[in-house]
């Protein structure tokens, strides 16, 4: 409450002219504020993806007091609200703050949003739970005195399975969960990483970073960070710029210069704060049950529903815990900004978690939202429902679950739009056998080299680009975000908006011509090279 | 409106300033007394300074303390330039004068320093301030007590939450 009461003092010396344009313009981004092509936009943090049932409640009528009744689910799992009025700016901030959220640190050159694995807590494969860590990383950032202004904007995510699914090698600051060999908990730590203009995989500067030392390892990194970044072009700030102009090695180096000065300080953490954080992310109170009567009654379900079958092979994921399942629910259908949601919406996926999973749900970095603690007795009923709110679409991990930035209909730095491409895809596939068949493709697009739409790191990305004042848009090959990251291939010269649903057809072609097995897009990508789907392509003309 | 010729806010109260900023490139150590002079300049006349008593530095925004750090204690203060207030490099070197140099005498703010800046810079070990001309000074020591709480150490008395609950819980 005392950041709103500075942000709506700010607002009124901005609006009476006290402070002027530049002036304002990191307190605004610092409350998540920006001034966008048709009205300003406000981002909510939602801090590593997670939501209570009240809190998205509170979203949803915010959307529709203050803005045209829908928001928008963002790649660092956060909520934009894209026509909000700047004098009610402050109101919105106190409604939030209601509900325990604010938009602190969500844009400007900050530590923003510590974001994680959408399945944290219940997946099968991780190795703890990464959130307490999320929270404490989230802690140490907020408000941090030191790095508030920055040569540029730092992100920092965590994941703690072998599966990468926070895409934390292309951040600032990726953290790797690890024990070592006397079973302790640390880090390894990846510096560098980006996509934007200059997409560059993180570099390991770090195999082990014990937990308790990891805030005074962050403050050596971001210490370096703000002294020797770049401050002349904005494009050349990142960190990732610093890492390459240093060399890793001597990077690593000053880091550890300054990590000696502060090991063993104040901001170490003992296991007792360690086990006070675990304490906020309790195990939910869940049902035993027979489980292998409950899989049977499932199956029985899907054998009599095609459509419920669907979904659950693509909606639904396995649990830790016998006889409960995490729910993914689409946020893609088609003709819909990928990560829109209504505010009808928002109040019935809040109502499906009060009624299914604990009150609680997640945001992912796909831009989906998770009910990650279902009964599987209660799939059913749940699928029923989520049908009649339109978030029921089966194309998780498929083509058509895209990620896509607000692209040139919402956001000035855009070249081209990349919502009307996004729906164009989501037509030319719109036969959902033939969308399983082609099974799992990361298809990821951005309407500038910004890159918000993570277009390096899709198995498939579309960059929108501008010729003479017209809308284009390159293809990219072979991109991955997950533990195997890499960066995609441009395949060839740019198509008109027209031109790519065809161009992406040709693609899955090729994949489907050459797959071996049960080969993904990325593997045949990987094992046949870029030739033969451009030489398809690019024969066509 | 303060009556101050010159005001600024040292030790948490307002006070006229008496010093006068030495331009960087100025050729020579003047001979006036309570002057701040560019890090440059300081280095090249190290042993007049040594002599005198009335002198301070200047560190530029693109100048770590590291330059000055065997003089130390020559100098009246240190002050730390913000030629932009986005650009924050001398929020990590105040950290660095008081953490790593243990340097504990007054640490100045000059430059783009507005009143937004107040609460970080303090609590980064900043213990005097030289405000933008056009800032409203009075207002000023207000926004040291924007927030009353926080996460992180400083080079302040504010004590992290960390370290007052592991205080409490002992």
């Amino acid at each position: 409450m005392e950041r709103v009461a500075q942000f709506r003092q700010q607002t009124e010396r901005y609006l009476s002219g006290e402070i002027s344009e530049a002036e304002f313009l990191p307190l605004r981004l610092q409350n998540g504020l920006y001034i966008q092509r048709l009205a300003p936009m406000l981002r909510i943090a939602i801090p590593y993806g997670m939501l209570s049932s009240t809190q998205l409640h509170k979203l949803a009528d915010i959307s529709r007091d203050y803005d045209k009744g829908y928001a928008h689910f963002t790649t660092r799992q956060n909520l934009q609200l894209n026509w909000p009025k700047l004098a009610e700016v402050p109101d919105i901030l106190e409604e939030l703050a209601s509900v325990e959220m604010h938009a602190i640190q969500t844009s400007g050159n900050c530590i923003r949003n510590t974001t994680t694995d959408q399945f944290a807590g219940v997946a099968a494969d991780e190795l703890e739970d990464p959130r307490p860590y999320c929270e404490l990383i989230r802690q140490w950032s907020t408000f941090h005195p030191e790095f508030a202004y920055l040569p540029r904007k730092f992100k920092i995510a965590v994941c703690a399975s072998e599966t990468d699914r926070a895409a934390s090698q292309v951040h600032d600051i990726g953290l790797h969960l690890k024990h070592n060999d006397r079973g302790e908990t640390g880090f390894t730590v990846f510096v560098g990483g980006g996509l934007g203009r200059t997409p560059v995989i993180g570099t390991r500067i770090c195999e082990f970073m014990p937990r308790a030392e990891i805030l005074n390892y962050l403050d050596a990194i971001l210490r370096v960070y703000n002294q020797l970044g770049r401050r002349d072009n904005k494009y050349k700030a990142r960190i990732k710029i610093l890492v390459r102009a240093l060399g890793a090695d001597a990077f690593r180096d000053k880091v550890q210069q300054e990590f000696e000065l502060v090991r063993g300080g104040e901001m170490t953490v003992p296991d007792s704060e360690f086990q006070r954080m675990a304490g906020f992310f309790t195990t939910p109170d869940y049902e035993s049950c027979d489980a292998a009567a409950v899989s049977t009654a499932v199956r029985r379900q899907a054998s009599d529903d095609r459509a419920f079958a669907r979904w659950l092979e693509r909606n639904v994921s396995t649990h830790k815990t016998p006889g409960y399942a995490a729910v993914t629910l689409s946020l893609k259908p088609t003709g819909i900004a990928p990560g829109d949601a209504t505010e009808q919406q928002m109040h019935a996926a809040a109502e499906l978690a009060d009624s299914y999973s604990f009150g609680e749900l997640r945001v992912s970095h796909e831009q989906n939202l998770i009910l990650a603690d279902v009964r599987q007795a209660d799939l059913y009923p749940l699928w029923k429902q989520a049908q009649a709110a339109g978030m029921a679409t089966p194309n998780i991990g498929t083509l058509n679950d895209m990620i896509c930035c607000p692209g040139g209909d919402f956001c000035s730095l855009a070249n081209a739009k990349s919502i009307p491409i996004a729906e164009a895809i989501q037509r030319q596939f719109d036969d959902l056998d033939y969308l399983y068949d082609i099974g799992e493709v990361d298809l990821n697009i951005s309407g500038c080299m910004n890159a918000c739409g993570h277009h390096h790191v899709g198995h498939i990305g579309i960059l929108g680009v501008d010729k003479k004042g017209q809308e284009f848009y390159q293809v990219q090959l072979g991109g991955d975000s997950g533990h195997e990251a890499s960066l995609g291939k441009v395949l060839g010269p740019s198509f008109s908006q027209d031109e790519v649903p065809g161009v992406i057809n040709s693609l899955i072609e090729v994949y489907l011509a050459r797959r071996q097995g049960d080969e993904l897009f990325i593997d045949t990508y990987r094992r046949i090279g870029i030739e033969p789907f451009k030489t398809r392509v690019y024969s066509n003309d | 409106m303060t009556e101050l010729d010159n005001p600024m806010i040292k030790d948490g109260v307002l006070c006229e300033n008496h010093w006068q900023l030495v331009p960087k490139g100025h050729p020579e150590l003047p001979g006036a007394a309570n002057i701040i002079v560019p890090a440059l300049l300081a280095l090249e006349h190290q042993e007049r300074i040594a002599q005198r008593n009335d002198i301070a530095v200047w560190l530029d925004s693109d100048e770590p303390p590291e330059l000055i750090a065997d003089q130390l204690p020559q100098y009246c203060f240190i002050a730390i330039n913000f030629p932009v207030f986005s650009d924050g490099r001398g929020y990590s070197y105040a950290r660095t004068l008081r953490q790593r140099f243990q340097y504990c005498g007054e640490v100045r703010a000059i430059g783009d320093v507005l009143l937004e800046q107040l609460f970080y810079l303090h609590r980064c070990g900043f213990s005097a301030f030289e405000l933008r001309e056009d800032q409203n000074i009075e207002e000023a020591l207000l926004r040291f007590n924007d927030f009353s709480e926080a996460y992180q150490s400083g080079g302040d008395q504010l004590q992290s939450v960390l370290s007052k609950r592991l205080q409490q819980s002992n």
